[in-house]
Parts: structure tokens; sequence; C-alpha cells
């Protein structure tokens, strides 16, 4: 069972949740950069949430079905068709062998994940499929690549329409952040502006980190290097802000000022170049 | 050695995060990979990694985290219950090194800002027996202190977009091996024909916080056999228990 890749999009990539246990090595955690819509996904073909899945940004790719298969797209709106027709997102629908599956773009949102029942069956490297080189022989899709998928037993399963996405979480320009370890150093007047100045999204995002355009004058010492997670924002000298994403490198030397939610990671993952964002402050629960 | 206590506080609601005053110190390493140990031990029912850097040790817990402070102070108890001190292994390893100019890009450089005849530098580096504080920056890069002050260089101006594979660099006051092919802006002075992280292996490096490393010049001719041995599958890494 397998999809061939006939064009590999722009930055197409096979995820599950990432590796655990190996930032010890100074392996990144990698994995679908947004969590919800993955998982979202997986459920609709009736998978856990964990299975590998296809993650695609901005302009996808055309892939074609060597086998029947039960298929989901979840995303926020994108423009695709299969074997030339119109299909919609967020339905489960079945493809035979050679039906052409084209994700022309993207139109809201960044991301759009593909699941097909039972999951992708591609490279498992230090206990995950999710694609990051060198730990996987690639970090792309690449033309011609031959995707192993689950055997379909054509069982569609009906019992999944319930499942609802949330489209309306995306809506949101507010990421809601902890005080990172070194929040307190900073004075109070450049905590007011960090947290209600309109930032926007700059030209260098990747799944690696988001940078953002505006910049902040500061006077942080940069520290000795420390743990860093995905969601980690971190402070440059030169005043830029470093958002950490889910391919971020396991240890950084600049001031971690904000942790992201888990749910706000997610929401930037379908930000794009230009759009703004503001960090709203949350303090741990008591 | 006394220490400090470090400060605990969350990391996102997967991680908690223990932090000791900034210093690269050997004494305080051994200090955290002991307490490192203890809270592996600790934890049985739940999945955590818990990694190490110079001063500080960030638990990472496999699930969210329900009561944060909870947590925190059944850390904190951990870190005030009097437990024997555990007997940790570590290695003295050592590592080929080959310092020919073919490598070492930045040999000339290095030797005219820092007024040292090439040979010099080859035996400041090969030296001291460094030690692996932690892994980070790259999968499997090492983060090594005790480099000689007088091979203290900056990084260059720009970085280079390809370092090779094994490539031994040093920026400002450290030394260290690329794992792999990648960008990179420090100062190159040889190359290490023996990988130092192989994804096909269980453990993909052998290195451990704690360990000790030393370099060992090796001529081109023993480059080269040694690469075929890595190749072959023959090599045998140096190692043997180290006592601290």
């Amino acid at each position: 069972m397998s999809i061939k890749v006939i064009q590999p999009g722009l930055l197409s990539s096979i995820q599950d949740f990432g590796r655990t246990g190996y930032a010890q090595y100074g392996v990144p955690q990698s994995g679908v950069m947004d969590r919800y819509a993955a998982k979202i996904a997986n459920l609709l073909v009736g998978n856990t949430q964990y299975e590998a899945v296809m993650e695609t940004t901005l302009m996808g790719p055309t892939l074609q079905f060597q086998e029947e298969m039960l298929v989901a797209l979840v995303g926020l709106e994108a423009v695709v068709t299969l074997n030339d027709e119109k299909l919609a997102l967020l339905k489960p629908f079945e493809v035979k062998n050679g039906d052409v599956l084209q994700l022309k773009q993207i139109t809201k949102g960044t991301r759009l994940y593909l699941a097909v029942k039972g999951g992708f069956l591609t490279e498992k490297k230090l206990e995950s499929r999710s694609m990051y080189e060198p730990v996987t022989s690639s970090g792309l899709l690449r033309k011609d690549d031959e995707l192993k998928v689950a055997e379909y037993k054509g069982e569609k399963e009906k019992a999944f329409a319930h499942i609802k996405f949330e489209a309306e979480k995306y809506e949101s320009s507010q990421l809601e952040v902890f005080p990172g370890p070194e929040f307190h150093r900073l004075p109070e007047e450049l905590k007011g502006e960090l947290l209600t100045k309109k930032f926007s999204i700059s030209k260098n995002n990747s799944r690696m980190a988001y940078q953002l355009e505006e910049k902040l004058e500061n006077e942080l010492p940069s520290i000795l290097t420390q743990p860093v997670l995905p969601g980690t924002v971190q402070f440059t000298p030169g005043g830029n802000l470093i958002i950490l994403m889910r391919d971020a490198q396991t240890t950084g030397g600049y001031p971690r000022i904000f942790q992201l939610t888990e749910e706000s990671i997610n929401l930037l993952a379908q930000k794009k170049q230009g759009d703004a964002i503001e960090f709203q402050l949350k303090q741990y629960e008591k | 050695m006394k220490f400090e206590k470090p400060l605990i506080q969350p990391l996102g609601k997967q991680a908690i995060l223990l932090s000791w005053q900034e210093n690269i110190d050997e004494n305080l390493l051994y200090h955290l990979l002991q307490l490192k140990n203890n809270i592996q031990q600790n934890y049985t029912k739940v999945k955590v990694e818990v990694i190490n850097t110079y001063n500080s040790l960030l638990i990472n817990y496999s699930s969210t985290i329900n009561n944060i402070y909870r947590e925190i102070s059944v850390v904190e108890k951990l870190m005030d219950s009097q437990r024997k001190k555990a007997h940790l292994q570590f290695y003295q390893f050592s590592l080929p090194v080959c310092y020919d100019q073919k490598f070492g890009l930045d040999l000339e450089e290095l030797s005219q800002q820092n007024q040292l005849e090439i040979s010099e530098i080859i035996q400041l580096h090969t030296q001291p027996n460094y030690t692996i504080f932690f892994k980070g920056f790259l999968p499997g890069f090492l983060y090594l202190g005790g480099l000689d002050e007088k091979l203290h260089i900056s990084r260059k101006k720009s970085p280079r977009l390809k370092v090779e594979k094994g490539a031994v660099g040093i920026g400002e006051k450290q030394t260290g091996i690329y794992p792999q092919i990648s960008a990179g802006g420090w100062q190159l002075i040889g190359n290490c024909p023996v990988p130092i992280f192989e994804v096909n292996q269980q453990k993909p490096s052998p290195f451990q916080a704690g360990d000790k490393l030393k370099f060992e010049a090796v001529s081109m001719e023993d480059y080269q056999t040694i690469q075929q041995e890595v190749n072959q599958g023959t090599y045998q890494l140096k190692k043997e228990v180290y006592e601290h």
C-alpha cells in the first residue's frame, strides 16, 4: 500500500507526535506543527491521534494513490481536487487505485494535514516517523517518493462524522504565554511593551522557529547555554523575538522570556508571514 | 561540596526547570548528575526525561502536569531527602583528530591571531582531558569544558554555509566536533574520522554528560586507515572506565 508523490509541494513532510526522550542527545522533538488539526485528521479516519500524517504547507503536493484507502484532510481553507473535481475538507473519503489528489493552495491558515486510515508507515528513526534531517534520510517529501501506508480493509468509518474541528480557535491573534525563566530580568516598561504591542510574523518562519518582524531594544545580557523547548520565546541582544517551534534545537543561549501554551503553538503553526500576533500573559494555576 | 538550592519553576505545563547560578564548573556538573539520577530513579510510574546543561536540569514529562505546584513540591522534597550518593559510571574516551591543513582551514588564521605555531596549537588542543557537559545545538553535538585559554578565538565574521561532518573547531571559549554537515561559524582546525552521532544505533551517541574526552593527533595516513575501519565496522572506539 502506498501513495506516490507526483509533485512534493512547497514544504511537505510526514510527521507524528515527534521524538521524546532524545533531547539528551541533542535531537529536536519535531512532530506535527499543529497537533490539534493533525489529531482531528487522524480521528476522522478512525486512527489514534498519534499516527503519522502528511503535513503540507501553503502550496501542497500532488499525490497518486496506488490502492484503495480512506483519507481525510484537515486545515482551515484550501483548494483541493480529486481527479480534477473539487473536494471538501473535514470529510473522510475513499480513494481508488490511480486517483490523483491535488492540494493546490492553502487559502486560509498555513498547514493542512492528510491522514489515511491506519497511518503512514514510512521510515521510523529514534521511535518516530517525523521527518527531520539528518535523523531521517530526508526532511521533506521528494518527487517520486513512494510513501508506505497501512493496509486498508475497506472499513469506512461513518461513526466519526460527529468529530468537530473548531476552526474558530484560529481566528485569534492572541498567543497565551507563561512567563519564561528570564522574564523577571526585564524592566517593567519593557514587560508592558511586550504585552501590549502588536507584532507581525516575519519571512523567517519555519518548522524550527518563527521570528517576529518588530524589534525591541533591550539590555539583557546573553545567558549560559540553557535548555529550551518548542514554544520558548527567545529575546536576542539585537532585539529580535524568536518563537521556537517543533524542530527547535534543544539548548539555546538567548534569554527565554515566554513559554507558549500548547494551544498557542498550534495556533501559531497556522500563521504566516505578515499575520499579526499579541502576547497574553498567563500565570500557572495554583 | 555544598551547592545552593536551585530555583525551581515550571517551563510550560509539561516541564519543570531547576536552575543554579550561571557557572561552568565540573563540581556543579557532578552534583547535577547525582540529582538527575535521583529524579530518574524516583519517577517510575510517570515517564520523564531529565536533561542537564551547565547549571540547569530540565525535567520533561511525557504528558501535561495536572497541578504544577504540587509537582514542584514533589521535586523539592526529592532534593531535600538525604539520599546516598549513587555510584555513577563514567568513561574516558579518546578520539583521533587529523590536524592536516586540508581539514584545518583556519589553522593559519588561529596561528596568526593567537601568535602560536601550528605545532603548538595541536599540542595545546590535544593536551587537556576535556569534560563532556551535555549535548545540544545539533544532534550529537558535545559541549566540552577545558579548552586552553591560549586557543580562545572569536567565531568567523560570517559563518561557512557548509562545514564537513567531523570538523573540529573552536568558537570563543569552546571546542567541539560537528556531528554532521551543517552551516557553522567556528574556526576549523581538524577533522575526526570517527562518527559521534549514529542514528541507527540504539544509543545514537556513546558519550554521556560527565564522561572525559581526549583528542589524539593522527596523520593523514592514519586518518584514512581509521576511516576505512569505520566504514567496514571494525573500528573500536577507545574507551575505559573513568573514576572521578
